[in-house]
């Protein structure tokens, strides 16, 4: 799958890859009402990594259903929604909106994004919160239900718990770890909302971590996510316990990633004599 | 045209002065149609502080033989590495990647003007639209007379005019104090790419005199191809990427405080 806000609507790939060869695709994060976003600058490179503040930037609800769902509809691959609110009524809303949609498979609920004041990570980072907002669109929608987790916790796996119990038909994690840079020479701030989410190989350990702790946790199906770069990493988060895993980054610098990702994956299962992924998930020896 | 990411040989590396090279790229493809104020982002090979694609402008084409080139100042450990490229290397390059600047018409007198690395694409820019029948001139500006590079290959499109910063070649001072300005020329349009500074300050003299002016922007990006939203500038139309919407923008589209 691709990681929502690192892969556009889909068209912007469809000059590079054949999308109906993934298993899914995450659209970019959307909500009710029309967002600009945060100003510019909104990205700085880091160490083997970068911070965004991109701030949800999206054209709401209304635009999507008319404008971008007639154009991903046609994919021949799971074409999942990413849903932000700022309230538990906008989260609602939005998705009873895209409940009504055929042609989409699933929401992730998005309960992380670092870069909005309101809501978004606040949701994310508390338990009677992620609990909430969980069971409130979970008695909307009667699709898979995802939810997308935020790293910025102290327990991540008490969230995972939580939002499971609460009807949750997998779980996605981890979104980007809140992080920000400056410039020395002048002393400001590199992004124009001071802090942003990181992403990248940077934060690959920690989300393997992350991924391996919940997936002993729960009964659901976890995604896993964090700074995939090439096959070997996608394949470490399956060991770790994901069922599926989440290219965001990656998808920046090289947009035929996902493509190369399937095929080391086929790959490594030659190699391995394993007749289906099936075998690698959560196979980790100890 | 499509975008596509290919791997190019570098035919060409040439280090034109102090920190600033002209790498010539060869497609084994066809290149199809180049727009001049497009870009490519290129990954930098064997830099691993330098974690996202770099994006340059086209600097100068050569269809027939499938050849482009980029004008690369080396600002640091990135450019660095793109500076000891050598014949024969190849070079990871996503391409052709934005809009472009507008077409002249044949009766048309255009400026385009170049700070610095800004002066890449308006190579491309003045042999095709003095293919198109345009009248060109061409005011480049630098900090030094040892910044100035290409003003040969510019003469061969129109008449050159010079700033430097320090007084040491042409007219002391920023392309808005050239007299190019003042003269009684009636540009239909300016054309610019440079440092944000100095595309303000001409977007502003632009307004002053009444001329159309474009301006190529440089904003950060980390895909180059409409997905991360990082480079977006504030627009009459919203915030818009700079790598899709742009990098070309008519001032008019902008919203600056000039």
């Amino acid at each position: 799958m691709t990681a929502s806000g690192t892969f556009g609507n889909g068209v912007e790939f469809d000059d590079f890859i054949d999308i109906n060869k993934l298993g899914g695709i995450l659209l970019k994060g959307t909500t009710l009402h029309h967002r600009e976003g945060n100003d510019y600058p909104r990205m700085a490179e880091t160490p083997s990594g970068m911070l965004n503040a991109v701030g949800l930037q999206n054209k709401g609800a209304q635009y999507f259903c008319e404008h971008i769902y007639p154009k991903v509809a046609r994919y021949n691959t799971k074409v999942i929604v990413n849903v932000n609110g700022s309230t538990i009524e906008e989260y609602i809303e939005l998705t009873q909106q895209i409940a009504e949609l055929e042609h989409i498979a699933a929401i992730e609920l998005n309960i992380s994004c670092p870069n909005v004041k309101e809501g978004g990570m606040a949701f994310g980072t508390s338990c009677p919160m992620a609990e909430q907002v969980t069971r409130a669109v979970r008695k909307v929608y009667p699709k898979t239900l995802i939810v997308k987790l935020s790293p910025n916790v102290t327990n991540i796996v008490e969230i995972a718990r939580a939002v499971e119990a609460q009807g949750a038909d997998s779980i996605s994690l981890v979104n980007t770890f809140l992080g920000m840079a400056i410039h020395a020479e002048s002393r400001r701030p590199v992004l124009s909302t001071i802090t942003g989410g990181l992403s990248g190989p940077a934060i690959k350990p920690i989300a393997l971590r992350m991924v391996w702790q919940v997936a002993q946790a729960v009964k659901v199906p976890v995604i896993g996510m964090g700074g995939i770069m090439n096959a070997t990493d996608a394949i470490e988060f399956m060991i770790a316990g994901a069922s599926a895993v989440q290219v965001g980054t990656a998808n920046f610098i090289d947009p035929l990633i996902t493509m190369k990702i399937i095929a080391g994956i086929e790959e490594y299962l030659n190699r391995h004599k394993m007749s289906s992924v099936n075998e690698l998930i959560g196979s980790l020896q100890m | 045209m499509d975008k596509k990411v290919c791997d190019l040989l570098i035919i060409r590396n040439i280090k034109l002065n102090h920190d600033n090279y002209l790498l010539e790229l060869e497609s084994d493809e066809l290149l199809g149609t180049i727009v001049p104020g497009q870009f490519v982002n290129v990954l930098v090979p064997d830099a691993p502080s330098t974690f996202l694609r770099r994006p340059f402008s086209i600097h100068e084409t050569n269809i027939s033989n499938n050849r482009f080139s980029i004008l690369v100042k080396v600002v640091g450990e990135g450019t660095r590495k793109l500076g000891l490229l050598q014949p024969g290397n190849h070079l990871n390059v996503i391409f052709p990647l934005g809009n472009g600047f507008s077409r002249p018409k044949n009766y048309e007198k255009i400026l385009l003007i170049g700070g610095g690395v800004g002066i890449a694409p308006m190579m491309h820019m003045a042999r095709e639209s003095k293919e198109l029948g345009a009248e060109i001139h061409i005011l480049l500006g630098a900090r030094t007379d040892k910044d100035h590079i290409l003003i040969e290959d510019f003469s061969k499109h129109g008449p050159v005019y010079l700033t430097t910063n320090d007084g040491s070649l042409g007219v002391h001072g920023f392309v808005t104090h050239h007299p190019v300005f003042s003269a009684d020329h009636h540009f239909n349009r300016i054309y610019c790419c440079g440092p944000d500074p100095m595309t303000h300050a001409v977007a502003a003299k632009a307004a002053q005199l009444d001329i159309d002016c474009e301006v190529s922007l440089e904003n950060m990006m980390a895909c180059g191809f409409g997905v991360c939203l990082c480079c977006v500038t504030s627009t009459t139309s919203g915030n818009q990427c700079v790598c899709t919407e742009g990098p070309v923008f008519n001032t008019k589209q902008l919203k600056w405080q000039i």
